[in-house]
């Protein structure tokens, strides 16, 4: 499978950046090397528009999620430079921009109910309880937990766990949601639905998504672009778009077109990782 | 062999009854043995002479009940106070840890008892009772400033993300994240203090000696002295009450706490 199929094109060409003109992140030869020497990243460039559902897709160890903590400010790139052209910027040089993240954990609060876990990211940023309320209600009943709210995370599923963690990264109505592999652990069926949720969601909601994943079926249903990676050093190898109409569902998940844009996005997953073989 | 059935969780009556039982019997025992062997009574008197001496003696043993209680609850809540604030103190800068936990530790495996005599010389001459507290409180509070700080560094790594990510401020991440997060290990702390609080108090009325002539320890080694037994006896069950509960009141304020969400704490269905 080396031949491209029509359906597949460079995503640079359809990607919101070009469409809108100023992307909404600017990455510009952004590399990483950890403190033990480690080069974890390498002269990564991606331009992220508004409205786009963005999966980094790679093998374990490729960096991917290093990236994505770098793109939400939570470590410090080594080379290059993250950039938010549409954001303005205080006066510490951080740039003003509303982000929800998402952790492969739930990583909830254990002594909190759901309600307070939700609130968290609104109390932090010095919102008072009484008018938080109707948003933190607002964002339960989104994610299906409104009769939840009173709950402690032990009480709850898996998957209920998550749709917490996903509405606490909603609360604050983010230009950006930023998930690391949410899904990974949690069952097959959960996981189909949490997707077909996230879906819904990012349709009415209009945020961008960076989704991170090792999972070729799951870029591809979500997604209207893959950023394919290669194993460490971690680097950008492709960059594809899923040209497939939203809403999508049962039908998408079993057409041959979902068939095919899978079967190219293992291509270019096995040619990265060959690669990254080869050169060790 | 025992079936699975008796390797199972014993029921909460059953819990009660049997500890009750045995020493209902050890104390018949005991009895028993004292009259039918005649034991001296200034070598072990029987329960009931006892329980004599503690009606009879109730005045005075009160006062003592009274003064130990009152050195050691001081103690444990100073320890607490002293422990809790250095523990945060330590989280909030390196160099603090770096530069006073040897200090603490130092405190900690020095023998309260080869203390004590320093501390009842420059303290305890005029004012006994702030010795006894200052002995106590030494004795009590390095575990809740060992746990608390174990506690405060214990936190979810990605919870420490989310915090960073909404910019929380330090006091917001200390109030909201840090002690939440350390209150599991504070309680587990503090029911060692507690104990050792008492212990302090009453090593330290020991070394103090005749100077104190108010607690309950004091009042031991006056009974003592004059052959007093069963008076003797009636102190140290006093003193055994006391820690008891202690660690039981203790042990109800941590279900308290931490029946909502902690492992430690949460009934189980299954």
């Amino acid at each position: 499978m080396t031949e491209v199929p029509t359906v597949l094109r460079r995503a640079a060409a359809v990607s919101g950046a070009t469409n809108r003109g100023r992307p909404l992140i600017s990455l510009a030869g952004v590399g990483k090397t950890y403190q033990n020497g480690t080069l974890a990243l390498t002269d990564v460039n991606l331009s992220i528009g508004q409205g786009e559902f963005v999966s980094l897709l790679g093998p374990s160890g490729c960096g991917k999620s290093t990236l994505l903590r770098m793109i939400a400010g939570l470590g410090s790139t080594s080379e290059g430079s993250i950039d938010w052209p549409q954001s303005r910027y205080d006066a510490k040089g951080e740039p003003q921009r509303d982000l929800g993240f998402v952790f492969q954990e739930p990583t909830l609060m254990p002594w909190a109910t759901v309600f307070e876990n939700v609130y968290l990211p609104l109390k932090l940023t010095g919102v008072g309880k009484r008018a938080a309320v109707g948003r933190v209600t607002e964002v339960l009943a989104m994610v299906g937990l409104e009769k939840f709210a009173g709950s402690y995370p032990r009480e709850l599923s898996g998957g209920m766990k998550m749709r917490a963690s996903i509405a606490r990264a909603l609360v604050v109505k983010p230009q950006v949601l930023l998930m690391d592999e949410p899904f990974a652990a949690l069952d097959e069926i959960t996981r189909i639905r949490l997707n077909n949720d996230l879906l819904g969601l990012w349709q009415s909601q209009q945020w961008t998504v960076i989704f991170v994943t090792h999972s070729v079926y799951e870029s591809v249903y979500l997604s209207n672009r893959i950023v394919v990676m290669s194993a460490r050093p971690g680097r950008i190898v492709a960059d594809l778009a899923i040209d497939a109409p939203y809403p999508r569902g049962e039908m998408f998940r079993t057409s041959s077109t979902y068939n095919e844009f899978c079967r190219t996005t293992s291509a270019e997953l096995s040619r990265a990782m060959a690669g990254a073989e080869e050169e060790h | 062999m025992a079936g699975p059935s008796s390797s199972g969780n014993p029921s909460p009556a059953v819990r009660i009854i049997v500890p009750i039982v045995l020493g209902i019997v050890f104390v018949g025992a005991w009895e028993f043995f004292v009259r039918y062997y005649h034991v001296p009574k200034f070598v072990l008197p029987p329960p009931s002479m006892i329980a004599e001496a503690l009606i009879n003696d109730y005045q005075t043993l009160s006062v003592s009940l009274w003064n130990t209680l009152k050195v050691t609850l001081a103690a444990f809540f100073v320890a607490l106070a002293i422990g809790v604030a250095f523990a945060i103190l330590f989280t909030q800068s390196r160099i603090f840890e770096i530069s006073l936990f040897p200090y603490a530790v130092i405190l900690q495996v020095t023998p309260i008892v080869s203390i004590a005599p320093f501390i009842i010389i420059w303290v305890g001459l005029d004012h006994v009772e702030r010795a006894l507290l200052i002995l106590a409180t030494i004795v009590a509070f390095f575990p809740i400033l060992s746990n608390t700080t174990l506690g405060l560094k214990s936190v979810d790594h990605n919870l420490q993300n989310l915090f960073d990510l909404y910019r929380a401020s330090r006091w917001q991440r200390l109030k909201e994240l840090q002690f939440p997060s350390a209150l599991p290990y504070l309680l587990g702390g503090m029911k060692i203090s507690g104990g050792l609080a008492l212990i302090g108090a009453v090593v330290a009325e020991f070394v103090a000696g005749s100077g104190t002539g108010t607690g309950l320890a004091w009042r031991i080694i006056e009974s003592a002295n004059r052959l007093n037994i069963p008076r003797m006896f009636a102190a140290l069950l006093l003193l055994s009450v006391l820690g008891i509960l202690i660690f039981f009141g203790l042990s109800a304020l941590e279900r308290l706490l931490l029946r909502k969400w902690h492992e430690s704490a949460v009934g189980r269905e299954n």
